[in-house]
């Protein structure tokens, strides 16, 4: 039941990143809709936040450190409440606190300023060590790109997070998720510089490193669980996912890292994302009001 | 000469200097396709070194392959290479490795993707490092005149590039020369000193003001450091105004440098026009706009300038 209702949640946020991106005219959908399921999983089944407190000192941290992944992240945020659906499409528009990246004095909601690779992880060292200082039960959750692990500072960050605080402070409250994709900018991970083995890389550095699929809400779910339930170390999950998750098109294509849909394009890739077939789109959307309004606002911005 | 991005003649040069220089290699990391270095990894794969998401890796490696006599032109995002300043600091300039540093997509030109994809403080970082040349080129020419230039100088130099296209501003029979600015046009109440995107931008300034019976001279300056000064001296002598515009911050930029000098040689009111402030996503019309780095913004912060 639980699992169903995150897996809606988790096709209306790919529809607004197709609507938000489509607006925009440029970002990046396929590291988008790969850590979707992730973000819906850890805001409406795990994090301890509160939109209308979005500096409570208690609440979970989350941490986008492939910040260029953002509208996956705007998406369940405006789903959560913290600013209104419609100011989605004012993504990447000048004045507009939806910046191409996280800024975290733009937008409330945001906790670090992130979109140069490879900074996040050492921030959440310091969030998770900063809360275990203060004797605050908050949970932090990091969020890294395959391709971002290719960043020296990473490591550092991967070597220090077992040891640091230790003994008193371990960094348990820290979990770190890889978005496993296999696709970075320029090409397939593994044409450019492979990771592998990741598993026994992040072990060797002393980290619990649990394998998942991070399309699987229930699989996401358990892994998150077995963090919590984990004492004197930070947990990595590694998480196996496909760029561009839910968009036939999309999927496992490295020209979709950073290319906009046009608006037919987002159209589209919305009909697949809802599952529903060419000949029953036109009946369907006469069922749909809301995506019925996006897809009209797609037809005018494709008319300007 | 339609209008060109300066890294899409970068990587043009690149291929046609690669063919008959061997000695010339490229680093990339995880952005060949945006740095336009792509190509001539297609034509010389074994010249080619993408080394992923890793760039002070790169400007490390980059020395080193300098220091064996190859020319290796390390390119990223000008805010990712430049973000790299430690090891470029030790490992390039201080080494004295013969490194081409080559940052594109600088300033806030390049829009919607926001300040954290924006070059706007790396004219000011390696200003401040011996050893190590700026250029700027302002077009497709210039460009193609600087790559070749770089390619003999003996030295490392940083240069920046710019994604969005650039108008041609510079003379078929233009030469670059290191230390050399380009007087692009003449005239005497004022010298706007300008440097990549927003030199074409002065051009047209120009003749707004020369419609409101103001005279502008307007200098290219492609070469930061060193600074042209005895082109600067002369401009600024006639004119006894200055005003410099460029697409980096404010602080430590083309104007930071102009100032300098003159406070030293020739102390006179210098105005900077720049980027104040952090950069932030928009379209490039909106956001030159709001910097006043569009010609109307120019020539009214001029007439502000002249109290005219
Ligand atoms: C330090 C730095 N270098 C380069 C970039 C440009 N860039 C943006 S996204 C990207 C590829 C990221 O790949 P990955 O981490 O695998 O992300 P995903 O596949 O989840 O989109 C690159 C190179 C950057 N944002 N930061
Ligand atoms: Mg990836």
């Amino acid at each position: 039941m639980a699992e169903a209702r995150l897996e809606a949640i988790a096709r209306e946020c790919r529809v607004q990143i197709l609507r938000m991106l489509a607006h925009a005219g440029s970002g990046h959908p396929g590291g988008s809709l790969s850590v979707i399921d992730i973000l819906t999983t850890l805001y409406f089944g795990r994090l301890r936040h509160d939109a209308k407190r979005p500096d409570w000192p208690e609440r979970d941290r989350v941490v986008l450190s492939k910040g260029h992944a953002v509208p996956a992240l705007y998406s369940v945020l405006a789903r959560a409440g913290y600013f209104p659906e419609g100011q989605l499409i004012t993504l990447r528009k000048l004045g507009s606190p939806l910046q191409g990246h996280p800024d975290r004095t733009a937008l409330p909601g945001i906790e670090a300023a992130t979109g140069s690779l490879g900074q996040g992880l050492s921030i959440s060292l310091g969030l998770a060590l900063g809360l275990k200082l203060s004797g605050s039960p908050a949970r932090v959750y990091c969020i890294l790109g395959d391709g971002e692990t290719q960043e020296g500072q990473v490591w550092e960050a991967a070597m220090s997070a077992p040891k640091l605080g230790r003994p008193d402070h371990p960094l348990d409250n820290l979990v770190v998720i890889l978005d496993y994709n296999k696709i970075q900018l320029d090409n397939f991970v593994t044409k450019i510089l492979d990771l592998e083995p990741v598993i026994t890389k992040w072990q060797s550095f002393g980290w619990p490193v649990m394998e998942i699929d991070g399309h699987d809400i229930g699989q996401i779910v358990k892994a998150l669980d077995q963090a919590e339930a984990t004492r004197g170390a930070p947990t990595f999950v590694v998480a196996h996912t496909v760029k561009g998750k839910g968009v036939s098109f999309m999927e496992n294509d490295p020209e979709w890292h950073g290319k906009a849909p046009k608006p037919t394009e987002a159209i589209a890739g919305i009909r697949e994302i809802l599952g529903i077939s060419e000949g029953a789109w036109e009946d369907y959307l006469k069922t749909d009001s809301a995506t019925r309004a996006i897809v009209d606002e797609l037809l005018a911005l494709g008319k300007k | 000469m339609p209008a060109k991005a300066s890294r899409a003649a970068f990587g043009e040069a690149l291929l046609e200097l690669g063919a008959r220089d061997d000695r010339i290699v490229t680093l990339d990391a995880d952005l060949s396709k945006s740095t336009m270095t792509v190509n001539f990894g297609k034509k010389f794969p074994g010249r080619a070194f993408n080394l992923g998401i890793a760039e002070s890796n790169m400007v490390g490696v980059a020395a080193g392959l300098a220091l064996t006599g190859r020319i290796p032109f390390a390119c990223s995002f000008a805010c990712f290479v430049v973000g790299r300043f430690e090891t470029i600091r030790i490992s390039v300039a201080y080494t004295n490795a013969n490194v081409k540093l080559v940052g594109t997509h600088s300033g806030i030109a390049i829009g919607e993707d926001g300040y954290s994809q924006m070059g706007l403080e790396d004219i000011a970082c390696i200003r401040s490092l011996p050893n190590i040349g700026i250029v700027q080129p302002a077009d497709e020419l210039e460009t193609k005149q600087v790559i070749a230039h770089a390619v003999e100088h003996q030295g490392p130099l940083y240069l920046r590039l710019t994604r969005q296209n650039l108008e041609p501003v510079c003379p078929p029979d233009y030469r670059f020369q290191l230390g050399r600015w380009l007087v692009l046009r003449r005239g005497h109440d004022v010298t706007l000193i300008a440097t990549g995107g927003p030199v074409f931008n002065c051009l047209e300034a120009a003749k707004l003001l020369e419609s409101d019976g103001i005279s502008a001279e307007v200098i290219n300056a492609a070469c930061i450091k060193p600074l042209d000064d005895e082109t600067l001296v002369r401009s600024v002598g006639k004119t006894g105004r200055v005003v410099t515009v460029e697409d980096h911050s404010i602080a430590g930029g083309l104007g930071g440098a102009v100032a300098e000098t003159l406070a030293e040689v020739l102390p006179m009111p210098v105005k900077r026009l720049g980027v104040q402030g952090f950069g932030e996503s928009g379209d490039l019309k909106g956001l030159y706009a709001k910097h006043g780095l569009h010609p109307a913004g120019i020539a009214a912060s001029v007439k502000k300038f002249l109290n005219r």
